[in-house]
Order: C-alpha cells, then sequence, then structure tokens
C-alpha cells in the first residue's frame, strides 16, 4: 500500500481538492436554485388568478436601470478577480468596490421601486395573489444580493486592511461564483416577473 | 484471512487516554469538534435517542388504538402524537442517522483525513439538533400568550390550509416550520459536504467507478439533498409569509390554492424518502459481500441503478396525490413514473441476492438484518407498486395500508439495514465486537415485533380504516387486527432494549476486535479501530474496487479482472 | 395485479431463501468461493422482463384511470354535491330527472339540502360534486368507490353506481383537525321506490307543531338558529340542516346513534360525545334541554 511503490497513471486520478471551494459553491447554487425554482413555480402557477388588486401590468416598470447595474457588476467582479489573479491589489479593490456600489445601487433602486409599489399604488405583500407571490419573490432574490453585499463589504474590508493577496485568488472566484449565481437569477425573475406575465 | 495489522500503522503518537481528562474538558472536545468520525457519533446517536422518542409516541398511539372507543388519550393528544412522531421520525432520526454513517464512513471509505469542510460539518450538525431541540419546545411553548403550550397537530405534510393562521391558531405550527426550516439549512450543509468530499476528496486511483458502492450511494443522496431539501424550505418560507405577513400562497379564500402546497411538499417528501433509503442501500451493499464472501454481483448496473433512481425519484412525487383529482393525464404520468423506478429498485435485490448466490454466506448478525432487509424490501416494493396504480391507490391510499406500506420500507428496509451497519461497524468505532448472542436475540425479537405489528396493519386498511383517526368503532371490524398490531410493538421495544443493552456492555467489555475482524475489503478496514484522528498517516494509493482484497490475495488481486 | 405481486413475491422469496440455505458457509471450509463479478445477460434478463412487467401494469392502470375520470353519464344519474366541513358532510341535490322540487319558486337553490346521510337509488349512477368550506377532507366509502378529496377552492367530482340495497358506511380520509375521526359517512342506498319517499320526504317543509312550541321558541331564541337551518324558520349555514332530522340513523356525522337520549347529551355537552368539535356548548337550562330536544324530534 506503500505510495512508493505503486504508480498511478493519470487518468486514475481523482479530482483535486484544490477543487472543494468551486465544487461546494456548485453544490450551494444547485440548492439555492431548487428554492428559487419554487418560488418562480408559484409566481407563473398564480400569474393572473388574483381575485382583486393592482395587476402586474397595471403597477410594473421594467428596472433597467438597476438590471443594467446588477448585470454590469457581474463584469465588474470578473475585472477584479483578473486584477487580483495577476497580483494587481489596487486594481483589484478598486473593481471591487465598483461592484459593491452596483450591486448596492440595484438594492436602492428595488427600494424605491417597493416605496412606489406600496404607497402610491398600494400593493402590499397582502394585498392579493400577485403582491405576495411578487414580494416574495423579488423580496427572496434581493436578500440573496444584500448576502452577497454583506460578503463584498467584508472582503472589501479585508481589502483596504492589507489582508486580500495574489494567493487569494482562488477563494475570491468561489465568492464571485456566488455573485454570479445572484445574477443569473435575476435574469430569470426579470424575464418571469417583468416580461413573461406582465 | 483476517489481517490484525493495519496496513500502514498509526503514526507513533503516545494516545492520551479519555478517562485521565476532566468530564468537562472531554465535553468542550466533542462540542467544538469539527472530526468527521467525532461528529458522524453525535449525528447517529442524536437520531438514535429522536428514534425512542419516535418509538415512544408511536406506543402512546398504539397502545390508543389498541382497543375500540378508547380514551387512553384525547384527540387534540393524539393528533400532536401523530404529527410529532412523523416529524420527529423523518427529520430527527433518520436523517441523522443516515448522516451519521456517511459522516463516520465516507472519508475513510476514500482514503480521506476529513470531510471536505469540517467546520460546515460541525454547523450542519448543530443545526439540525437546533431544530430537533426547537420542534420540541413546542411541548412547552406551543400556544405562546394564549395558554399552556403545545405541539402541532397539523400532521407531518402540515397540508394548508390547515396550516393556515384560521385553522392552526397558536404557535405549534410555528414550532413545526421552523424547526425544520433550521434543521433544511444543516441538511443542505451537509448534502453539499458530502458531494464535495466524494467529488474532491478521493485518494490517488480512486476513480469514480472504483468507489464503494457505499460511496456511490450516499453520493446520489447528497445530490438528492441539494435538489429536494429548497422544495421544503421555500414551501415553509411562503407558509411563513401567510402566517405572519397575511401573504395569500395557500389562502384559498383569496384564490390560493391547496393543491401547491401538496405539490411543494411531495416535490421534497418523495426524493426525502430515497435520501433516507439509499443510505440503508448503502449499507447491505457493503454487508452483503463481506459476508457471502464475493464482490458485489453487478457493480456497474447497481451504480447505474442508483443514479436512475435519484433522477426518477424526482419525477413520482404527485403518486402522493392521486386523490386530489387531477386529470387522468396526470394521473397517468405519475402511475408511470412511478412504476418506472420500480425497474432499477428491482435490479437491485436482483443483484443482491446474486452476490449470495454462489457465495459462502455467514450468518453473523449484520447478515441476519440484511436477509430480511431483502425480504421485507422486497414485500415494501410490491405492495409500493400496487399502490403505484391509481385505481388500488383510490381505495388504499390515506389508510392503513399506506401506513404499513410506507413502514415496511422505513422499519423493514431503513431501520433494518441501520441495524446492519450499526453491528457490522461497531468494531471499528469502538476497537470491541458485539455479542453475537445479544444480536441474535436483538434481530429475533424485533423480526417477530416487526412482522407482528406491520404485517397485520395492511388488514385494518384492506378494510377501509383511514390513517389519522384517534379512535373507531367497534363495528366497523378493525379491533383484533388493531390489538395483534398493538402487540407487536412491545416485541421492537425488548429488541431494541436487547440491542441497546448490548451496546453499552459490548464498548466496555467487548472482545477486542482489531482492523479487520469481519475479513473485508474496503479502506476503512484498513485502519486501526478506533481509526486515529487523521485517518491516515499516509494517504491510501489504490488499484481496484477492492484495495484490501489486492493486498490479502496478491496472486488473484480483483485489479487484474475490473 | 395482486396476482402479478404475488408471483413476484413468490420467485423472488424462493430465490431468497434458496440461496440462504444452499450457499451457507461450512464450518471446515474457508476458502473463498469463485469471485464472479456479474454477468451482462443475467442483468439483460432481469432488466426486460420487470420493464415489460410494468409497462403491462401501467396500460392496465391507465385504462381504468380513463374509465373512472373520463365518464360520461346517462340521463338518469342523480346529482348531489358534497360539501365537506369541519367535522361533518353537507348534501345538496339540485333539481334532476329524479327529484322535481315542487313548489320550489328559486331555481338555483337546491331541491334538497340534508347532512352526513346520502340517499341514492340502487342501480343508477350518481354523480357527486366535491367542495369544501374549510380545509381538506376526503370522501371515502369503501364498498362503494374509491375517495376523491374535498379541496376549498377547488371543484373535483366522482361518482356511484351501486348494484345492491344497503347501508354503506365509509368516513372522512384526510385529515381535517382535531374531530377527523368521528366524520362519518352514512349511504344509504335505496330501491328506487325508496329512494322517491326520501326524496318527497326531504322536499317537505319544516313540521311545526304546537305541542314543540317551547321547544321552537329556545331554538330561535338561541344562538342555534346562526349555525343550523330548519325549513324556512332558521337560515345557518355552519351547521348541519337540522330540517329532517329525524331522518337521518345518527347524529354529529355518524358519532352517535340519533336517541332521545344522544340528543340531550349532545345539545347540553357536544365535547361528550365529541370533543372538539365545534358545536359550542348551549348553556342551557335543563328545562330548556328537554325543550329543544322534544322539537328537534319532531323534524321529521
Amino acid at each position: 500500500m506503500a505510495s512508493a511503490t505503486i504508480s498511478v497513471p493519470q487518468s486514475d486520478m481523482p479530482l483535486s481538492a484544490n477543487l472543494r471551494g468551486k465544487v461546494g459553491m456548485w453544490c450551494l447554487i444547485i440548492a439555492e436554485s431548487a428554492i428559487f425554482s419554487i418560488f418562480v413555480v408559484a409566481y407563473l402557477y398564480y400569474a393572473g388568478k388574483s381575485l382583486s388588486g393592482p395587476t402586474p401590468a397595471q403597477v410594473l416598470d421594467v428596472p433597467y436601470f438597476a438590471s443594467i447595474c446588477l448585470f454590469a457588476s457581474s463584469a465588474t467582479i470578473i475585472l477584479a478577480e483578473r486584477a487580483l489573479h495577476r497580483g494587481k491589489i489596487k486594481q483589484f479593490g478598486l473593481f471591487w468596490f465598483l461592484t459593491l456600489a452596483l450591486g448596492v445601487t440595484f438594492l436602492v433602486e428595488t427600494g424605491i421601486e417597493w416605496d412606489r409599489l406600496i404607497y402610491k399604488d398600494g400593493l402590499t405583500i397582502s394585498t392579493n395573489l400577485f403582491g405576495t407571490t411578487y414580494y416574495s419573490l423579488v423580496g427572496l432574490h434581493a436578500f440573496h444580493v444584500t448576502v452577497g453585499a454583506i460578503g463584498l463589504t467584508i472582503i472589501l474590508l479585508l481589502t483596504l486592511f492589507g489582508g486580500v493577496k495574489q494567493e487569494h485568488a482562488e477563494r475570491i472566484s468561489v465568492f464571485g461564483m456566488y455573485w454570479h449565481f445572484v445574477d443569473a437569477i435575476w435574469v430569470v425573475v426579470l424575464s418571469v416577473v417583468y416580461f413573461i406575465t406582465r | 484471512m483476517a489481517d490484525a495489522q493495519p496496513m500502514v500503522p498509526p503514526l507513533a503518537i503516545p494516545q492520551e487516554r479519555e478517562g485521565t481528562r476532566p468530564f468537562v474538558q472531554v465535553m468542550h472536545d466533542w462540542i467544538v469538534t469539527v472530526d468527521h468520525k467525532r461528529l458522524g457519533l453525535m449525528y447517529f446517536s442524536y437520531g438514535i435517542v429522536a428514534l425512542v422518542v419516535g418509538g415512544i409516541e408511536a406506543s402512546i398511539m398504539r397502545a390508543q388504538l389498541a382497543f375500540a372507543n378508547n380514551h387512553l388519550v384525547s384527540p387534540e393528544v393524539f393528533n400532536r402524537l401523530f404529527t410529532m412522531h412523523g416529524t420527529t421520525m423523518i427529520f430527527f432520526a433518520a436523517m441523522p442517522i443516515v448522516f451519521g454513517f456517511a459522516n463516520y464512513l465516507v472519508p475513510l471509505m476514500i482514503g480521506a483525513r476529513d470531510m471536505a469542510f469540517p467546520r460546515l460539518n460541525a454547523w450542519g450538525f448543530w443545526m439540525s439538533a437546533l431544530g430537533g431541540v426547537i420542534l420540541y419546545f413546542s411541548f412547552v411553548g406551543g400556544f405562546g400568550l394564549y395558554g399552556a403550550g403545545s405541539a402541532p397537530d397539523v400532521g407531518w405534510f402540515a397540508y394548508a390550509p390547515l396550516t393556515s393562521p384560521a385553522f392552526s391558531v397558536g404557535h405549534s405550527t410555528d414550532y413545526w416550520i421552523v424547526g425544520l426550516l433550521i434543521s433544511g439549512f444543516g441538511s443542505i450543509a451537509t448534502g453539499l459536504n458530502i458531494m464535495t468530499t466524494i467529488l474532491c476528496m478521493r485518494c490517488p486511483g480512486m476513480k469514480l467507478g472504483r468507489m464503494p458502492l457505499f460511496v456511490w450511494m450516499n453520493t446520489v443522496m447528497a445530490g438528492l439533498v441539494l435538489v429536494a431539501i429548497g422544495p421544503l424550505t421555500a414551501a415553509q418560507l411562503m407558509l411563513l409569509i401567510d402566517r405572519y405577513l397575511g401573504g395569500h400562497f395557500f389562502d384559498t379564500q383569496a384564490g390560493g390554492s391547496a393543491v401547491i402546497w401538496m405539490h411543494f411538499f411531495w416535490i421534497f417528501g418523495h426524493p426525502e424518502v430515497y435520501i433516507l433509503v439509499l443510505p440503508a442501500f448503502a449499507v447491505v451493499s457493503e454487508v452483503i459481500p463481506v459476508f457471502s464472501r464475493k464482490p458485489i454481483f453487478g457493480y456497474n448496473i447497481m451504480v447505474a441503478a442508483t443514479v436512475s433512481i435519484g433522477f426518477i425519484s424526482l419525477g413520482v412525487w404527485a403518486h402522493h396525490m392521486f386523490t386530489v383529482g387531477m386529470t387522468s393525464y396526470a394521473n397517468a404520468f405519475f402511475v408511470a413514473s412511478t412504476a418506472a423506478i420500480a425497474v432499477p429498485t428491482g435490479i437491485k435485490i436482483f443483484n443482491w441476492v446474486g452476490t449470495m448466490w454462489g457465495g459462502k454466506i455467514i450468518f453473523k448478525t449484520p447478515m441476519l438484518f440484511c436477509i430480511a432487509f431483502l425480504c421485507q424490501f422486497l414485500i415494501a416494493g410490491l405492495t409500493g407498486i400496487m399502490l403505484a396504480a391509481a385505481p388500488f391507490d383510490w381505495q388504499l391510499g390515506n389508510s392503513y395500508f399506506v401506513i404499513a406500506h410506507f413502514h415496511y420500507v422505513i422499519l423493514g428496509g431503513i431501520v433494518f439495514g441501520v441495524f446492519a451497519g450499526a453491528y457490522y461497524w461497531f468494531p471499528k468505532v469502538t476497537g470491541r465486537m458485539m455479542s453475537e448472542t445479544l444480536g441474535k436475540w436483538h434481530f429475533w425479537l424485533f423480526l417477530i415485533g416487526f412482522h407482528m405489528t406491520f404485517d397485520f396493519m395492511h388488514i385494518p386498511g384492506l378494510l377501509g380504516m383511514p390513517r389519522r383517526i384517534y379512535t373507531y368503532e367497534a363495528s366497523r371490524g378493525w379491533e383484533t387486527w388493531n390489538l395483534i398490531v398493538s402487540i407487536g410493538v412491545i416485541f421492537q421495544a425488548l429488541g431494541v432494549l436487547v440491542w441497546v443493552f448490548n451496546v453499552i456492555r459490548s464498548y466496555f467489555k467487548g472482545k477486542i476486535a482489531g482492523s479487520d475482524p469481519w475479513d473485508a475489503w474496503t479502506l476503512e478496514w484498513s485502519t486501526s479501530s478506533p481509526p486515529p484522528d487523521y485517518n491516515y498517516a499516509e494517504l491510501p494509493v489504490i488499484r481496484s474496487r477492492r484495495p484490501l482484497w489486492d493486498l490479502k490475495h496478491p496472486e488473484d488481486p480483483d485489479w487484474k479482472y475490473e | 395485479m395482486i396476482a402479478i405481486c404475488l408471483a413476484i413475491f413468490l420467485v423472488v422469496f424462493s430465490l431468497i431463501v434458496y440461496s440462504t440455505i444452499k450457499f451457507r458457509k461450512k464450518a471446515d471450509d474457508n476458502q473463498e468461493p469463485p469471485q464472479i463479478y456479474g454477468s451482462n445477460q443475467v442483468e439483460l434478463a432481469w432488466t426486460v422482463i420487470p420493464i415489460l412487467i410494468v409497462v403491462v401494469l401501467f396500460l392496465a392502470a391507465a385504462r381504468v384511470i380513463h374509465a373512472v375520470e373520463d365518464a360520461q353519464f346517462p340521463p338518469n344519474t342523480i346529482e348531489v354535491t358534497a360539501t365537506g366541513h369541519q367535522f361533518w358532510w353537507e348534501f345538496q341535490y339540485p333539481a334532476s330527472a329524479q327529484i322535481r322540487c315542487p313548489g320550489r319558486s328559486d331555481s338555483t337553490s337546491p331541491c334538497i339540502t340534508t347532512a352526513n346521510e346520502l340517499h341514492v337509488p340502487v342501480g343508477a349512477p350518481t354523480h357527486i360534486v366535491l367542495l369544501s368550506a374549510d380545509t381538506d377532507h376526503s370522501f371515502w366509502v369503501p364498498q362503494l368507490a374509491g375517495k376523491i378529496d374535498l379541496i376549498p377552492n377547488r371543484r373535483n367530482e366522482m361518482w356511484i353506481e351501486p348494484h345492491d340495497v344497503g347501508h354503506y358506511v365509509g368516513q372522512c380520509a384526510q385529515y381535517c383537525g382535531t374531530q377527523h375521526a368521528k366524520m362519518l359517512l352514512n349511504v344509504m342506498v335505496d330501491t328506487p321506490e325508496d329512494f322517491q319517499k326520501w326524496v318527497q320526504q326531504q322536499e317537505a317543509p319544516a313540521m311545526v307543531s304546537d305541542q314543540v312550541a317551547a321547544g321552537r321558541k329556545v331554538f330561535e331564541t338561541n344562538a342555534c338558529m346562526n349555525c343550523h337551518t330548519i325549513g324556512t324558520i332558521a337560515q345557518g349555514r355552519f351547521g348541519p340542516d337540522l330540517t329532517h332530522l329525524m331522518s337521518r340513523t345518527t347524529i354529529a356525522a355518524g358519532a352517535a346513534p340519533n336517541t332521545q337520549e344522544n340528543l340531550t347529551l349532545w345539545v347540553k355537552t357536544p365535547d361528550a360525545i365529541k370533543p372538539g368539535c365545534l358545536m359550542p356548548a348551549m348553556q342551557l337550562d335543563d328545562q330548556d334541554v328537554t325543550a329543544l330536544v322534544a322539537y328537534l324530534m319532531s323534524l321529521h
């Protein structure tokens, strides 16, 4: 059984332990996607079935600016990761900050939209089926963006204090996967809520 | 020839004997541990405690139902008992036991030193444990401000709109929701950990095709956890939104649907039972070959069957909803998918028998439980096929026939598999052998009790007895059968008591086991018993599915034939 | 179907038993048996055969599903709407070929409204529409048909076609709350003549008799009429229609036989018969209870 006497051909080598982070994050993404799928299914199922109250066509405007911000933040986070990979900490910090700023802008825009929906259009989570499914789905997504923003902030602070170095590039990219996932979910939510069923 | 020496001896580090340290320090070490072996034991112990608690709940119910018009417990208490019994058994007994086995054995079997994420492992365990505590706190705090507390009484699948604020006042239902929500996060974390560990932490030479079947089955289990727990989490969040934020997900007055809760729940619920049964298959797939002295028959087909069971199980859920009034096309689809899953399942049973065929079977306790498992799982599968035919289900669904069927799977299948595994790996975990005599007493007592209860339980179902009723009239003709069913519980309880006694006694006085008491072939038997904290001083390098066979039979190694 | 399952069981079980006996390890034999890894032919055989069995089972089941769910109803079908309540059954019969509704001006309301006991004629199909007023229930009379659930905000349907006259017992089969266990169903399959007699009795107006005027007054002046309907006197919808209470053999959805003693106990302390049911104890004194029960017992 001594490792010295048996040589293992490359084809027999299993996946490397270095891939743990990425594999683990994929697993998390799968689990989270399962949760989101159910909220999307509920949204689709109840589309058009509200007994009263405002309808999507009446009160929803496509959040173009917020969406562009969020999609752009996926680009900036890729740029940040590339910078860190090449050891350029300052550039990494800059793009990382941009990512956070764009993400926070998305959240602020969502807040503004909800403020209008609640106080001007009279749509709350308890108004009707549309209200319930809308706030739940968009809210769940916004919650995940918030968690991501907190993570981004922590990493930004660590960067500012000099704790983030080139050797952490792999781990940073694992976090980046989460951020891309949040973005991908927004593609689905945007399509379903603001285009398909409006 | 069993090899008493481990393949690579443990490092020469003086091991501190546990008895010399203060108790508080020992407790502290267990609480902060991130070692997969300790966490595995903690999961397993938690599960066994919950099993006993759930068993007590069942015993009280059986005492109430043993006679017609009995007044042992009120309807309110009975309804809480069956809710808590089901919830406890599925989420706090079976799942922790299953995670316990996976946690302890998977790293050892793949030649790793721990799980991929040890701290996440600990987090997962404590979340699961917390969930159970929250659920049971309901007995104290369920009604909240309304008065003396109580446990949820909505059934373990908590159908809407019974769970809406209108029909479920107080907080008892919320304890069900929150307890399971929290343990659900723990389950997802553990599933993630198991999957990542298996994919990334295998030792050199262990391609996917050389993993023990135990590991394969836990892989599929982990995949199902990742995909199936989410729907339950989502549905429970929706229910909380309904109950506290005025949402209308399941509010039929506002146009909501009670049926959609059922869909969401069973999209979780059916894969969940495969999450529970695949690890039992995993145990049986390891024990039967060793005690038949042959490799598993048809390894590749077993893997394929397991993976297909995993996939198909995601598409059968509405066979729990045949009586809901779906269209004939929907009903027919789910008949087809449910019947389809019988094919790979049957193939596995045949392969296990094929392993025994032509072997030299040793009737030690683990093997006895496995043989009983085979017969019982066969029967369970066949009653399942009957129920898969929707017209049968229209008569027998939601009756004691269904209860008999699924207890046949869970007790006759899963619990028998768990006992087989417990006897099989006890020597590895503790370094001592369990008593074979007591083991056989446990087996026969439990077997008799199990069959007394669950064979006869089919009959009241066939005679029209629905489930979840706290009493019945004598004129219905169910009393005799219910009495026999209830008496069987006594034998099962005695069997479990014998087992617990065996565990405790053997821990202190059992014969020293050595590293490989069963003359087995997978990597965990190459370590000392118990294994050192770091599992392997040097990571093993392997060339076949049975590395220890290769070492013990250098003239006829497996890698020549694979 | 059962035959196929039994056959499979016998075959596989015998194989298990046979291998357990034939392939026991002999005490003195320490050699390992031939290490067989598998056999593609055997695997193929025991894959193909189960697939065939499964296909046959599916086709058989699909046929029955279609026959039951997509059945067409002849003109002499009796229509009934069953509404599930916690913890009783409401049955309404709209006008149809066999139920004429004389003297009924309002064509939208049902001809007959009754509770807990369903009467149907033998030999004709009865089509039952299933609704729920509160939570999920399930209509199950094993000797007549399979069960279908009653779900709020959803219209389900089923049908029965009994061949034998008699009294069939069933009960709610979907957990619906505290007294799910005592939500019994009593289906009386009558001869066509008996069925018509029952229909006429149900269509008759509520009995009014001066002898029980005191009891009627108790009914009208207490909260009873908020929940219960009696003819046109009271129009409550939360509890069973009592207009023809004495045409039923049991009370409280089969929880107790319909006798004076049980009616008295029920009115005084419903929890004594059905603990946790939704009928409140009305806190009446004994004299009022006696009068009330006398009134109820006049409602034929």
